[in-house]
């Protein structure tokens, strides 16, 4: 690990109604590192992902991205830096049109007319999504929906890429599509799933979390040959998986 | 309810439309900030749901169905003056991309839609909440019956304004027993659903009902309906009684149907005293009992005008002490 | 009475009229309609113009006559209404098919039929023409409150799912023998409504964060987006100068 784009430290989280949703996650990714977050329902993954885009704001602990540290003065570049991909693409797609909701992002950070333009289209040629530009975002299908609502977040040119269940909802093309599309950008990322083969095929490293702590961490395939530590926290490989060499 | 173009005369449809820009500046400017941040995706999204509530058909009686107008529940679900700015929406959405009610006719529908519901119906429903218990309970029983009034509320308020500005000769007592018998029985189909879909939101997300705001853990946890039930019964009864007497008294009108049966012929209503001031001809041409006919339309306006007073006074005093309109 | 689709009325096609820039359309619908208001209902021959011109411009937008007769069943609850008055209104009588009705009544009925029909025909002309996306645009270059342009956007962007959300709970209830057919028997119907609020506005809330997360800061950008040509204007009056001319001179000349 050369440099660090992501480090999280004794990070606390408790909803209003009460709930300890992170009880104390430390992490760091290096620099172009494709890492998984695994964990069951309820574990704290969405809680985490949003935490690193300052959309909720830490009992105690830190993120830093890169050597920014999030504060309330730096929340602004932190939201240009970390593209958040969220689970439900309708909830990111609220625009009328796929290239006016490309748009909305570098247009909050300033960018007009042929500038613009030219980062939208940038974002929507990343996820192979041009033709889309003029489309409604409700009339696209799964998978078309999660690549734009990748290409919303490219637009900011984000140094680190967060993805929440982004396989949730796609047929196996769409999947797959998803995999090559991921796998072609070079950015850090940082993909929150339970589709186990998924984290297989696209990061080497993966965290497991649960009860909102990190309970292991190491590569993807020897967390995920450990049947044990698997049953033990409600993660399941698919019968007759045969992914491992 | 969607009136079209031409059904009010056009000074009637200009001082409406005034009258409503006014009111909807007057809430955009209150709820400004609160409104820039997170609101406004939310009042979208509560915008959709009222526009979906409003296509939502209930069983009504014996299989025929009726469909909520929304107004009151937005108020207490959100607060009267987001609650009257997303009905707003709503109206002129349905004008622009659904050609539903006139593009003249936004003034009155908006009036009696989205303003007259929301404020007048939020006040009657901090009326009762003050008549009824402190509990989740109470807040339903007052949302049955603002529901109820809302929508008697807003056919008066439609009465009114053709005391103003009809164009046909239909006189103001028959417009107003009209529609005010048939909005009462309307508005207990309104009350019902808008109470039940009030407890259904307390029951999980209490937090969300802006007219629930001021009640503690265990006072949401109170859901006794009892009492509720015999003031719910009792306030049927007296809509009834309302619808009843309301429609004889159009009916007694001898101008309704029973003067084209007896094809009277009347004097012009020239010499009427009436005819000339503000009021349209048509709708006090010919009204035997002019004095108990304004006397009515008095008291209606005045009721209607005190209850939407009273709801923005409501709102700006929740405005003033920080309340939250949405979130 | 009234609402009944989540679908709006737009009808896929090029033509001049879907072209134009939605604030011009604007304007003109609303000039024209409000011509048509003001216009005395014994000038008979001037809502023949604007019926004229209605179909005129039905004609160039190629959208379907048959789609405009059918779209204008939405005011049927008061051309029943209409049908109504010349029965309930007082004054001076005729007789019409054997029917004692009154004459004041039958011009009434006149009056609400020939406005509500030709309100209702441009007002379908301005929504099969333009995507609702296109009229937003369009009200806030006309300078509508920002505030109720962006809550409208939302609206009609999440308008399909929380409907279709709506009709799933619905044939779910369905599906398990829920026939209601009695108010009392409403119940589990409101309580799926009050579901749905709450669904809807957690959904806001996941809107809101999706937006914060890429800058949002309390005010909608400006995406730009193409405004009104000269031509688009030039055109827009001509239609919109004919009505107010036959206006004009129906008001004097009555
Ligand atoms: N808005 C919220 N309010 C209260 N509790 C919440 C909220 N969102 C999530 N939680 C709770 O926090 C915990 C972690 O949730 P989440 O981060 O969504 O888990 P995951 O994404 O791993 O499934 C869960 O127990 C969940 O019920
Ligand atoms: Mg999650």
């Amino acid at each position: 690990m050369s440099r660090v784009a992501l480090s999280v430290a004794g990070l606390r989280y408790t909803y209003p109604d009460g709930r300890e949703a992170l009880r104390g996650i430390d992490l760091e990714v290096g620099v172009g590192q494709k890492v998984a977050i695994l964990g069951p329902n309820g574990a704290g993954k969405t809680t985490l992902a949003l935490h690193l885009n300052g959309i909720h704001e830490a009992l105690a602990g830190t993120v830093t991205v890169g050597s920014l540290e999030l504060r309330p003065e730096s929340v602004g570049e932190i939201r240009r830096r970390v593209g958040l991909v969220f689970q439900d693409p309708d909830d990111q797609l609220f625009m009328p049109t796929v290239a006016a909701d490309v748009a909305f992002g570098p247009a909050n950070l300033g960018l007009v007319g042929e500038e613009l333009e030219a980062r939208v289209a940038e974002a929507l040629a990343a996820v192979e999504a041009l033709s889309l530009a003029d489309r409604a975002p409700h009339h696209l299908s799964g998978g078309e929906r999660r690549r734009v609502a990748i290409a919303t977040v490219l637009a900011m040119r984000p140094d680190l890429l967060v993805l929440d269940e982004p396989t949730s909802g796609l047929d196996p093309a769409g999947r797959r599509e998803l995999i090559a599309t991921l796998q072609s950008l070079e950015m850090t990322q940082l993909v929150v799933t339970h589709d186990l083969p998924f984290a297989l095929e696209l990061c080497d490293r993966a965290l497991i979390l649960d009860g909102g702590v990190v309970v292991a961490n190491g590569q993807t395939q020897k967390l995920l040959s450990n049947p044990d530590l698997l049953a033990a926290h409600r993660l399941e490989m698919p019968f007759g998986f045969v992914g491992f060499g | 309810m969607h009136a079209p173009d031409g059904f009010l005369n056009v000074g009637t449809a200009l001082a409406t439309g005034a009258l409503s820009a006014g009111t909807i500046g007057a809430a955009l400017r209150q709820s400004g900030q609160t409104l820039r941040d997170k609101q406004i995706p939310l009042a979208g999204l509560a915008a959709a749901f009222i526009f979906a509530a409003q296509m939502f058909n209930f069983p009504v009686a014996a299989g025929t169905t009726g469909h909520l107008i929304g107004g009151a529940l937005a108020a207490v679900l959100l607060g009267p003056t987001v609650g009257a700015l997303v009905v707003t929406v709503v109206v002129i959405v349905q004008a622009l991309a659904f050609a539903d009610g006139g593009l003249t006719a936004l003034g009155y529908n908006i009036l009696n839609m989205a303003i007259v519901p929301a404020f007048g119906g939020y006040a009657v429903f901090r009326l009762f909440r003050r008549l009824l218990p402190r509990s989740a309970g109470g807040v339903v029983g007052a949302m049955g019956l603002a529901g109820l009034i809302s929508v008697v509320l807003s056919a008066a308020a439609f009465s009114i304004e053709w005391l103003f500005g009809a164009t046909a000769p239909v006189p103001f007592d028959t417009v107003f027993g009209a529609m005010v018998a048939v909005h009462s029985l309307i508005g207990i189909g309104e009350g019902v659903i808008s109470a039940l879909v009030i407890g259904a939101v307390l029951a999980v997300r209490p937090d969300l009902v802006v007219g629930a705001s001021d009640l503690d853990r265990t006072q949401l946890a109170d859901r006794r309906p009892a009492k509720i039930r015999v003031f719910a019964i009792a306030a049927l009864l007296v809509t009834l009684f309302v619808a009843a007497v309301v429609s004889q008294f159009a009916a007694e009108a001898p101008d309704g149907l029973e003067r084209v049966a007896l094809d009277t012929g009347i004097s012009g209503a020239g010499d009427s005293p009436l005819s000339s001031g503000p009021f349209a001809d048509y709708a006090t041409a010919g009204i035997d009992n002019e004095r108990l006919s304004l006397a009515i339309a008095g008291v209606a306006g005045s009721l209607v005008t005190l209850a939407v007073g009273f709801g923005l006074f409501a709102a700006a005093r929740g405005a003033r002490r920080g309340d939250r309109s949405v979130a | 009475m009234g609402a009944g689709h989540a679908h709006a009325l737009y009808v896929h096609e090029h033509s001049a009229i879907h072209n134009m820039a939605p604030e011009v359309k604007l304007v003109a619908t609303f000039l024209f309609v409000i011509a048509v208001a003001v216009t005395p209902r014994q000038a008979i021959w001037a809502f023949a113009v604007y019926a004229s011109l209605l179909a005129l411009i039905t004609l160039v937008s190629r959208v379907k006559p048959g789609f405009l007769v059918v779209r204008l069943a939405a005011v049927v609850p008061f051309v029943l209404f209409a049908l109504l008055i010349p029965f309930v209104a007082g004054g001076e009588t005729v007789e019409v098919l054997g029917l004692t009705v009154s004459r004041e009544g039958l011009w009434g009925a006149w009056n609400v039929l020939a406005k509500a029909t030709l309100g209702a025909g441009a007002s379908i002309l301005l929504a099969a023409t333009t995507e609702i996306s296109e009229m937003l645009r369009g009200m806030s270059i006309l300078k509508v409150p920002p505030a109720l342009t962006a809550i409208a956007m939302f609206m009609v962007r999440y308008l399909v799912l929380v409907s279709g959300e709506l009709a799933r709970m619905r044939t779910a209830m369905t599906a398990r023998g829920y026939d209601p057919r009695w108010l009392w028997q409403a119940k589990p119907l409101a309580a799926s409504a009050g579901a749905l609020f709450i669904r809807s506005y957690e959904r806001g809330e996941r809107v809101h964060a999706a937006m914060v997360a890429r800058g949002f800061t309390g005010e909608m950008p400006d995406l730009g987006g193409r405004r009104g040509s000269r031509s688009d204007w030039i055109r827009a009056a001509g239609l919109v100068a004919v009505a107010v001319t036959v206006a004009s001179f129906a008001l004097v000349f009555s």
